[in-house]
């Protein structure tokens, strides 16, 4: 028998979804098992699909639209836009049309809804599709036209990525989560730093991480410009995946001795809690190192944060203690299921009580589409992933991007600052 | 695939999708009205003074950030002919080809490139010709596999073709 190159779970994973045997490098036709688009992309999806000259979609189970952008509709024009979508999706009868009222931000909800499975392919006009790496899935972003002929034929090019290791040793100090593990990461690789690669992330620190921490670690691997961030499927993502409904899997694992562009070793002891200042994400910085700067808005949410255990995070802080009268805290759960969970235990309390806004589950703010622009001047410390000039509203604004421990202690404090400031005084 | 010549908009480096075109312009996807908008929030002056024709030469990772295929789409409905940068973001690179927006990678002609100098391309060799110089600088050139795509004129034309293939076989 011809002995097997050592491959990397990138290569394995697409491997197993092309007909032709690929190398790093090479261009070709993948197969997909899920695509998605919102109502941003998917109405240029939908034209360049009409394009197309087919009849009808490769597979109606295994396509996902979801208003999340500017929905629940902000104007009149974003309103057009989700009618386009969810004329589609009936006249195409898509199962994974999620209406207003049932949805939640893509990336938060797919996988809560046991529609991503460890070593699927998916792929997704947005860019936070990378996500999904948390769960072991080869997962990217792509464009409209991309996702038009995934749509219709259920497959699409991709060029087989190199790979860089991250490896993270190390037990997390007090308040650091999977936010600050990637805000340092990109802080230190760059914007470029993974630029059409796929990230490989593991370690001891990884091994210990819950799943929300992947998934926003995963969420955050574009920002340093790669294709995919994957995760081991061990014992936690086995448990993550139990809570849903029973599917058959297969996972894939990185094989010994498999070729890397680059390995990168991070002691994750030393890490401390981070905020990445205007206007990149990589210009992140250790929270010692951050003078309290004052803020006019703190928003908790996003694809990024807007998890469970972000929201968890938030109203240990925010228990008992006042949002400071001089900003606006918004807190926005991902998905419909974590909003309810938020009302069941007590946490929308804590958040209304405390003076913050609670929302329906949008991508709003993070975009600076509604629910909380910026005007010229403002600062915002937020848990989303992007910042972008003019990211969150007026181009004089400024985003600080942090975790939400940090986001909520600045929020009770009124400027930057971290969790231990706040449970002291408090 | 044919030569163009057009006055050159120089960008520096991590040129991001926000800045190409803010979101929250996105709730219409009308060619136009994103083009009227292109490049808004770090140059005042594009929208008024960019012809058709003109070359928007930047630095490394232009157009990182979203998936959005406004970005490029709005760049091409301004009427810019070609974006020279040292490197693109990947979706920002593929949106590009998919949507036949001609962009070549040339970090030599980016770094002699000024703000309002005259380039002249020839995109089947990739080869850019600062007029204001002289110089030549040979941009990387495209793999096969993307050339199809190029010369079919975008992603759905290319795909029309492989499916009315497939009906044929
Ligand atoms: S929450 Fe923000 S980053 Fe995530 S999908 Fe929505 S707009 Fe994009």
């Amino acid at each position: 028998m011809e002995k097997r190159k050592p491959l990397t779970m990138a290569q394995k994973i697409l491997a197993a979804h092309v007909t032709e045997k690929v190398h790093v490098g090479d261009f070709t036709d993948v197969e997909v098992d899920m695509v998605l688009a919102n109502d941003i992309t998917a109405p240029l999806a939908i034209q360049e699909f009409e394009r197309l000259g087919v009849d009808d979609v490769f597979d109606k189970e295994r396509i996902a639209l979801i208003p999340d952008h500017f929905a629940p509709n902000k104007d009149i024009k974003s309103a057009e836009q989700c009618k386009i979508m969810r004329e589609f999706a009936h006249a195409h009868d898509i199962v994974n049309y999620f209406e207003v009222g049932r949805m939640g931000i893509e990336h938060a909800l797919l996988p809560e809804q046991g529609l991503v499975l460890p070593g699927d392919v998916v792929v997704g006009a947005d860019s936070h599709t990378c996500t999904y790496g948390a769960l072991g899935a080869f997962a990217t972003g792509m464009g409209s036209t991309d996702i038009a002929v995934a749509m219709a034929t259920g497959s699409i090019w991709m060029r087989v990525p190199e790979t860089t290791r991250i490896v993270y040793e190390g037990e997390l100090q007090p308040w650091v989560s999977g936010k600050d593990l990637i805000l340092y990461t990109i802080g230190r690789i760059g914007v470029d730093g993974a630029l059409y690669r796929a990230l490989e992330f593991t370690g001891s620190a990884i091994d210990t991480l819950p799943m929300a921490g992947r998934f926003t670690m995963a969420n955050m691997a574009i920002e340093a410009g790669a294709m995919a961030g994957l995760f081991p499927v061990d014992e936690k993502t086995e448990a993550y995946m139990s809570e849903r409904d029973e599917h058959l899997y297969e996972a894939y694992a990185a094989d010994e001795g498999a070729e890397y562009a680059e390995v990168i070793e991070i002691d994750a002891s030393a890490i401390e809690p981070q905020v990445a200042f205007p206007h990149l994400p990589s210009n992140a910085r250790p929270l010692s190192r951050v003078e309290p700067i004052e803020i006019d808005q703190v928003v908790i949410g996003s694809c990024t944060n807007g998890r469970w255990d972000d929201l968890l995070q938030a109203a240990e802080i925010l228990r008992g203690r006042e949002v400071n009268d001089n900003l606006r805290c918004i807190i926005i759960p991902g998905t419909q299921a974590i909003y309810l969970r938020a009302v069941r235990e007590g946490l929308a309390e804590v958040f209304v009580q405390a003076g913050a806004v609670f929302s329906t589950p949008t991508c709003g703010p993070c975009l600076g589409g509604y629910m909380g622009v910026l005007a010229a001047g403002e600062r915002c410390v937020s848990t989303t992933n992007r910042n972008f000039v003019g990211r969150m509203g007026h181009v004089e604004s400024e985003v600080y991007l942090a975790s939400p421990a940090v986001a909520a202690a600045s929020a009770v404090l009124g400027y930057i600052g971290g969790p231990k400031e706040v449970v002291q005084t408090g | 695939m044919s030569t163009i010549r057009g006055r050159v908009w120089k960008y520096g480096d991590n040129v991001d999708t926000d800045a190409i075109i803010p979101a929250r312009y996105l709730n219409v996807s009308a060619e136009d009205e994103l083009a009227a908008h292109c490049m808004e929030d770090i140059d005042v002056e594009f929208g008024k003074e960019v012809k058709p024709g003109d070359i928007i030469v930047a630095g490394k990772n232009f157009g990182c950030g979203s998936s959005r295929e406004h970005a490029p789409v709005a760049i091409k409905a301004s009427g810019i002919s070609c974006v020279v940068a040292k490197t693109f973001a990947r979706i920002f690179f593929r949106n590009a080809i998919n949507i036949g927006l001609p962009i070549l990678e040339c970090p030599e002609a980016v770094e002699e490139a000024a703000e309002d100098q005259t380039l002249e391309i020839d995109l089947a060799s990739g080869v850019i010709h600062n007029v204001s110089t002289g110089e030549e600088h040979q941009a990387t050139p495209y793999p096969p596999f993307m050339l199809d795509i190029i010369d079919a004129g975008g992603l759905v034309p290319y795909t029309r073709g492989k499916l009315s293939q497939k009906d044929i076989a």
